[in-house]
């Protein structure tokens, strides 16, 4: 395959980013997308000419660490899966594909394709957890019985990898379906139950504090979440945020 | 937790928008219920516009509440949108938006403008003139005269047209507003994929409704 990549190049966070336009050849449709990426940064080493920074790690679609906004979509146009595992077979002979890092004020440019995503980290910091004394006399956690729908919508949850395509998808850059995933995923178990109403404050606090934009339920962070985290769980963040507010 | 700090969350302020805006769906449904009685009948009509206009309950409570609702939701729309553009101040050089959401879920700010500059037509052409029959002027009652007022205004085809298309952007407005409200609200289970189908027929119903009333007015004058 023949391609036109037009990517997006900054050297740091302070300066300013433009498209450059990239010409690449003999790129075989089983490629995933980040090998071909690869391939293009040895092109560019081999000509003296700086790589390409872009973030990734597993590349096994569950680490959360690659990003990437191609052609218009978080982790490209194919569905349920992450950067890493998009294949170049979504793409055709000729193609023009626009690689762009994932935009938000809370997600700002580290280089290039690279951005910092600590904000999700400070989310997490807030409440994402549960107070459990793990010096040696954790009580099993299957000896406390849960709903089986209970359990099998905190595990649904539990799968968001943190990713940020919720973010980038999102036309108001709302963190509203990775904080919601973070909630639900703990207010189902019974564990989670005892700090319920301190962790929703504080992570929505902090998620508000962090500059994202407001959820108007487009339902774009759904299609394009990676791990298929669905808007039931924002319905669920808004009752038991209210219903916290109330308490509190 | 301190009142300010849940008046400043996003996530009260998506649901004070939900509730207004359902609420604004509920006055939006009875309006339309008794405009279309002018189809059919121009007594019943009349002697519901009279009751309407003209009962303490309505007037001086449910009114005043429908008018902050409207100002609330307008004001409400524009600052979370202003704010929700700013949370993104670098664009995308390429957004397929298409490929994960609705237009009118997109574009609820564009549809909410055009309605709003609807209301304000609205206002000029009815709301003004009666409350300046009523409490300014003081003239009697007159059971007879609203049928007359509202045909009369169905005459302009630019009027009918502008009405017109204003019903067709509420359309959009509340093809994607109707179910955000109830996810907004915190309603996601098993009775949302009826309540969807019901929201969309909602959508067409009313909308359409009133654009057929407008039309029937134009052209049986």
């Amino acid at each position: 395959m023949k391609l036109t990549l037009k990517i997006w190049r900054q050297k740091n966070a302070a300066a300013e980013g433009k498209i450059v336009e990239y010409p690449i050849d003999h790129i075989e449709p089983d490629m995933s997308f980040l090998e071909m990426l690869d391939i293009l940064n040895d092109e560019l080493i081999m000509k003296g000419d700086e790589p390409v920074a872009f973030d990734h790690d597993c590349r096994e679609g569950i680490c959360g660490m690659c990003s990437l906004y191609i052609n218009g979509e978080a982790h490209g146009p194919d569905r349920g899966v992450t950067t890493c595992q998009l294949h170049m077979r979504m793409f055709k002979d000729g193609d023009t594909i626009f690689i762009e890092p994932f935009r938000a004020k809370a997600f700002p440019v580290i280089k290039d394709l690279v951005v910092d995503r600590s904000s999700f980290d400070r989310i997490q910091h807030a409440g994402g957890f549960i107070s459990v004394n793990t010096s040696g006399n954790t009580i099993d956690a299957n000896t406390i019985p849960v709903n089986k729908k209970d359990a099998d919508d905190a595990f649904d949850a539990a799968a968001c990898i943190g990713c940020g395509a919720c973010v980038a998808s999102c036309k108001n850059s709302s963190a509203m379906l990775f904080v919601a995933a973070k909630v639900s995923q703990y207010a189902l178990l019974p564990q989670g139950k005892i700090e319920a109403t301190d962790r929703v404050l504080n992570m929505v606090s902090q998620m508000d504090a962090e500059g994202f934009g407001n959820c108007t339920n487009t339902g774009a962070c759904e299609v394009e979440c990676p791990k298929g985290i669905s808007l039931e769980n924002i319905a669920r963040m808004n009752r038991e945020y209210m219903s916290a507010s109330l308490k509190g | 937790m301190a009142k300010s700090a849940l008046l400043k969350s996003s996530i009260a302020k998506k649901v004070a928008m939900a509730l207004s805006g359902l609420f604004l769906m509920l006055f939006l449904a009875q309006h339309f219920f008794i405009n279309m009685t002018s189809v059919f009948s121009a007594d019943t009509f009349n002697s519901i516009s009279h009751f309407m206009g003209n009962n303490p309950l309505v007037q001086f409570v449910i009114q005043p509440i429908l008018i902050v609702g409207v100002v609330f939701h307008f004001i409400m729309g524009f600052v979370l949108d202003f704010k929700n553009r700013s949370a993104r101040p670098i664009s995308y050089a390429k957004n397929n938006g298409a490929a994960n959401s609705s237009w009118a879920s997109r574009n609820m700010i564009v549809s909410g403008s055009v309605v709003l500059a609807f209301i304000a037509l609205h206002f000029y052409d009815f709301w003004f003139p009666e409350m300046v029959y009523k409490y300014v002027d003081v003239n009697p009652l007159n059971e007879t005269r609203y049928f007359h007022e509202l045909a009369e205004k169905f005459e302009s085809p630019v009027r009918t047209a502008l009405y017109s298309i204003s019903f067709l952007l509420l359309s959009l407005h509340l093809w994607h507003g109707f179910n955000s409200s109830f996810q907004s609200v915190g309603f996601n289970n098993k009775y949302s994929r009826s309540l969807h189908k019901l929201g969309y027929a909602f959508a067409i119903v009313v909308p359409f409704g009133f654009i057929f009333i407008a039309l029937f007015h134009h052209f049986n004058h």
